[in-house]
């Protein structure tokens, strides 16, 4: 019997050893992910009992937590001074989740990220609590703020994005409509916050979703752009020429017609160069056909479409360039048609990819974290995200721009400011409803710091007078103060 | 030992009041005195009335149920959360645990007494299992297992000695049956070669008897998933110890699985059981109805996440988040204020409680006291892992509670109990040999 005992005081332990390996298991290795869980409540109770780094944009701080008595615990509410300016980008930190910076720099805000480690360990041995880092953003508030104005002003969705071509940095980014975060944020009337956070996670006009990042629109004819790099790069000079009726037929039947429903050139083959200063669609769609779908998507492809791996550290969406069409697509893809999605950031990646001399730098809306002592623990060097185009072809797309806003045909002259060459590109995009609007921009044209995509969601009218505008104040509010 | 298990319970209660209040907890006098007082008053029996009894059964005791006390006091006392029950009551039930301990291990001076009456001891499980079934207000359903007796003052779950009292019927039965169920043999064979050696249908009489009851009885009119699977689980531990034989286990566990599958389709509260265990974040599970959920599990698993390696030190938690913690749950709370560390510490304390247990029935001499000792050893790690698998989601979550640590009148009272017979016969099994007393020149005598 003592056998039979043995054997069985062997299996008991075995049994505790599978209670012992399985907690190692939970408390050791699985931890982590289950205190990140969607479900786990009691991580934002908890994050709320901790002081957050503030978020700090310009001089200023745009989120920062404010310490409260509750019973005998002390609890911290995240502010919003700025309220709508910086909702989309910045993010909200709610008693039900994050979003925006807010979520994607989390940990370096709680104060939980590796980079903090030695930090934590030294505030362990001092005895002070442990405190989040400060996240500056890269943001410029003069740009953001005349994205906001002049969107206000049109009273239309939309979107607009600001970069600086040479690094990379996102110097505006503003979605419309927008929301107050402080409706959704509060800790003390936290249910109240929730239902206005469902509210508007429901409602038709998404007022949560960043539209510079994370919507995609047909780009129309900003994205001759990228056709007429396309074909410089194949070996096409600004002179080289292609038919311009008034009205295209179509390879496999159809029609394309311009938009100011007259030939480009008086019925003669247009230019590149003038085709894209009165942004002629027949020429542009005869290039795209030229070229070929694969010329034109490697192309695009060069400027950032088709790509899904971009988190600036927020995510974006990915900006499709369609594949496997027949004719009649390819040549409506030449001027942003058929299936052309891009977000407005993507558009901003174009311009400023020219800007640049040909090199898209990664975006990125994080310039820096500092810990509790001013010490910096992050440093964003900006890096490129890839090679457009040569630095020739830059040159003479940006000359091709330039004619947008100065030439006595420009379609975008509206977006020019006065004793500063501004290289534009105007869209008027056909969907489903009013034509979306956009216009694309850089300046100073031989020594850019601003490049801007705006984009006007249904507006009807056209990019140049629509959208141009608004891209003017933004690139003046860094240029002339 | 016993000394250094009160002053770890001690110092626990001082650690959570310090972090909670900042101050020294207001009863320490009361419960330390009190607890520490019962601890020793038992150590000094023991030493007075088992003194060759295996020395580490009562510290370890002592120390799992005043780790419990602590951290009862902690969750309830601490945050001013009465309502859901009090340390003190848990403090005066270990009392009188321990008074039935002591009486135990005095009067039951021969644990063999108790072979004598194998059917009484069955009939008495069996009426005690049934008991919660008559009718409201005796018996009483709660968090939908019907294992509740309303005795006037406090609620009974009669299942907890029920099942001592099984153990030793079937240590009886066994021991008189041993042969019959080990030795004769029906060979099944394929060919010329044998597959499986059954004993004689008439034999299996038992076995079939116990699973069905276990089965049909506990799960389809009471739904006590946690008792019908610790008394099966210990049923067949005894069937191997008594007769060496693997295919008994075969001929239990095919059947047992085979009516868990169609238990699952049969008995819907076994049902949401096994599918919160499989899918525990399923939208339709986490947030299913009131009853039929996986909040609690999920809430425990967060919780132990939280307390990571180290824990947050005790009464740094927030062990509320996890409802009815203060039941089988409480291990959570363990595992989220003490860390991985602590709760493998409570294992393996744990695992040495159980061990020390089969080192008596491995020491002892008689056949029943062997079975005996090693179904109740068993009995406790059994629990221990139907409780923290269930827990810990290594099996479905059944209900039942930890040995000594988790809340509850019965349960403490009959682990105490099951550690009075341990005690009882690891002190006859050690008791050292009678001594052949040789006197110069004077005759030999054979003193006992």
């Amino acid at each position: 019997m003592n056998q039979s005992i043995r054997r069985l005081s062997v299996f008991v332990m075995a049994l505790f050893v599978v209670l012992l390996l399985n907690v190692t298991w939970i408390q050791g290795f699985q931890a982590e992910e289950l205190r990140e869980s969607p479900h786990n409540t009691r991580r934002y109770l908890d994050r709320l009992r901790e002081p957050r780094g503030p978020i700090v944009i310009g001089e200023s701080r745009v989120a920062f937590s404010t310490p409260f008595e509750d019973g005998n615990t002390v609890q911290y509410q995240r502010e919003y001074p700025e309220g709508t300016l910086y909702a989309h980008v910045v993010g909200t930190f709610r008693t039900t989740g994050e979003s925006g910076i807010e979520a994607s720099e989390n940990k370096l805000l709680n104060g939980t990220d590796d980079r903090l480690a030695v930090r934590n360990f030294i505030d362990i041995l001092t005895g002070e609590p442990r405190t989040g880092a400060t996240v500056e953003m890269t943001i410029d508030p003069r740009v953001q703020r005349a994205a906001r104005d002049g969107l206000a002003q049109l009273g239309r969705n939309g979107a607009a994005v600001a970069l600086d071509p040479s690094s990379g940095a996102v110097l505006a980014a503003y979605s419309v409509p927008v929301f107050d975060p402080a409706e959704v944020t509060s800790v003390t009337e936290a249910e109240a916050a929730a239902a206005r956070w469902e509210e508007l996670s429901e409602a038709d006009s998404q007022p949560l979703l960043n539209r510079a990042f994370n919507e995609t629109y047909p780009p129309g004819s900003v994205f001759k752009v990228v056709t007429a790099a396309a074909a410089l790069e194949d070996g096409a000079t600004p002179e080289s020429t292609q038919p311009a009726p008034a009205v295209l037929d179509l390879p496999q039947g159809g029609t394309l017609p311009n938009a100011f429903s007259g030939p480009c050139n008086g019925g003669s083959p247009d230019t590149l160069a003038h085709s894209i200063e009165i942004s002629c669609n027949t020429s542009m769609a005869n290039w795209a056909l030229t070229l070929g779908e694969d010329r034109m998507r490697e192309q695009a492809e060069a400027f950032g479409f088709g790509r899904e791996d971009l988190e600036i550290p927020s995510p974006v969406a990915e900006s499709v360039y369609p594949a496997g069409m027949g004719g009649s697509s390819l040549a409506q893809t030449g001027i942003g048609q058929f299936d052309v999605r891009a977000t407005p950031l993507q558009m901003a990646m174009v311009a400023a990819g020219v800007a640049n001399d040909g090199d898209v730098m990664k975006p990125y809306l994080v310039d820096r974290a500092t810990d509790a002592d001013l010490e910096t623990i992050v440093q964003t060097t900006p890096r490129k995200y890839s090679d457009a185009v040569s630095s020739q072809t830059a040159e003479q797309l940006t000359r091709m721009m330039v004619a947008v806003t100065e030439g006595a045909e420009g379609s975008g002259r509206s977006g020019a400011i006065p004793g500063i060459e501004v290289a534009g590109k105007t869209g008027t995009a056909e969907n489903a409803g009013p034509t979306h609007n956009w216009f694309i921009s850089f300046a100073p044209a031989d020594d850019p710091e601003i490049a801007v995509a705006v984009v006007v969601e249904n507006g009807g009218g056209s990019g140049g007078t629509l959208a141009a505008p608004i891209a003017k104040s933004m690139m003046e509010a860094v240029l002339t103060g | 030992m016993t000394l250094f298990a009160i002053a770890l319970t001690l110092g626990a209660m001082i650690e959570v009041s310090l972090t909670r209040n900042g101050e020294m907890p207001p009863g320490l006098f009361f419960y330390g005195g009190l607890f520490g007082g019962l601890a020793l008053l038992a150590h000094v029996f023991i030493r007075f009335f088992a003194p060759w009894s295996d020395p580490l059964l009562l510290p370890l005791a002592v120390l799992l149920n005043g780790l419990g006390i602590a951290m009862l006091w902690r969750l309830f006392e601490a945050t001013g959360d009465t309502d859901k029950g009090s340390a003190s009551n848990q403090l005066v039930l270990t009392a009188i645990s321990m008074a039935v301990f002591a009486g135990v291990v005095f009067f039951l001076r021969d644990p063999r007494k108790l072979q004598r009456y194998p059917y009484i001891m069955a009939v008495g499980a069996i009426v005690l299992l049934l008991l919660p079934l008559l009718p409201d207000p005796i018996g009483r359903t709660v968090n939908g297992a019907r294992q509740w007796l309303n005795v006037g003052f406090t609620a009974l779950q009669p299942s907890e000695f029920a099942k001592i009292a099984l153990i030793i019927f079937l240590a009886g039965y066994m021991v008189a049956k041993r042969d019959a169920l080990s030795l004769v043999n029906r060979q099944f064979k394929v060919g010329p070669v044998k597959v499986l050696g059954l004993p004689r249908l008439r034999d299996t009489a038992p076995m079939a008897f116990m699973w069905g009851f276990c089965i049909i009885v506990l799960v389809g009119l009471m739904n006590d998933l946690g008792t019908a699977l610790l008394l099966f689980g210990t049923f067949l531990a005894m069937v191997y110890v008594a007769t060496q034989r693997a295919s008994w286990l075969v001929l239990g566990l095919v059947p047992f699985f085979a009516a868990c599958y169609l238990l699952y389709f049969v008995v819907s509260h076994f049902a949401v059981r096994v599918d919160t265990w499989l899918h525990p974040f399923a939208p339709g599970n986490i947030d299913g109805p009131i009853g039929a959920n996986s909040e609690q599990l999920v809430r425990g698993l967060f919780a132990m996440a939280q307390g990571g390696v180290l824990g947050t030190g005790l009464g740094g938690g927030q062990p509320g988040f996890v409802p009815e913690v203060q039941n089988d749950f409480i291990f959570s709370a363990f595992g989220e204020e003490l860390g991985l560390t602590g709760v493998m510490t409570m294992l393996l304390v744990l695992a040495l409680l159980v061990e020390r247990g089969l080192r008596t029935a491995l020491a002892s001499q008689e056949l029943f006291v062997k079975m005996c000792a090693s179904g109740l050893a068993f009995l406790l790690g059994f629990q221990t892992f139907v409780v923290i698998g269930g827990v810990t989601r290594v099996i479905p979550l059944t209900g039942a509670t930890i040995p000594f640590v988790a809340k509850g009148g019965s349960a403490l009272l009959s682990s105490w109990i099951i550690l009075a017979l341990l005690v009882r016969m690891s002190n006859n099994a050690r008791k050292p040999a009678p001594q052949a007393i040789q006197d110069e020149g004077a005759t030999q005598v054979i003193s006992r």
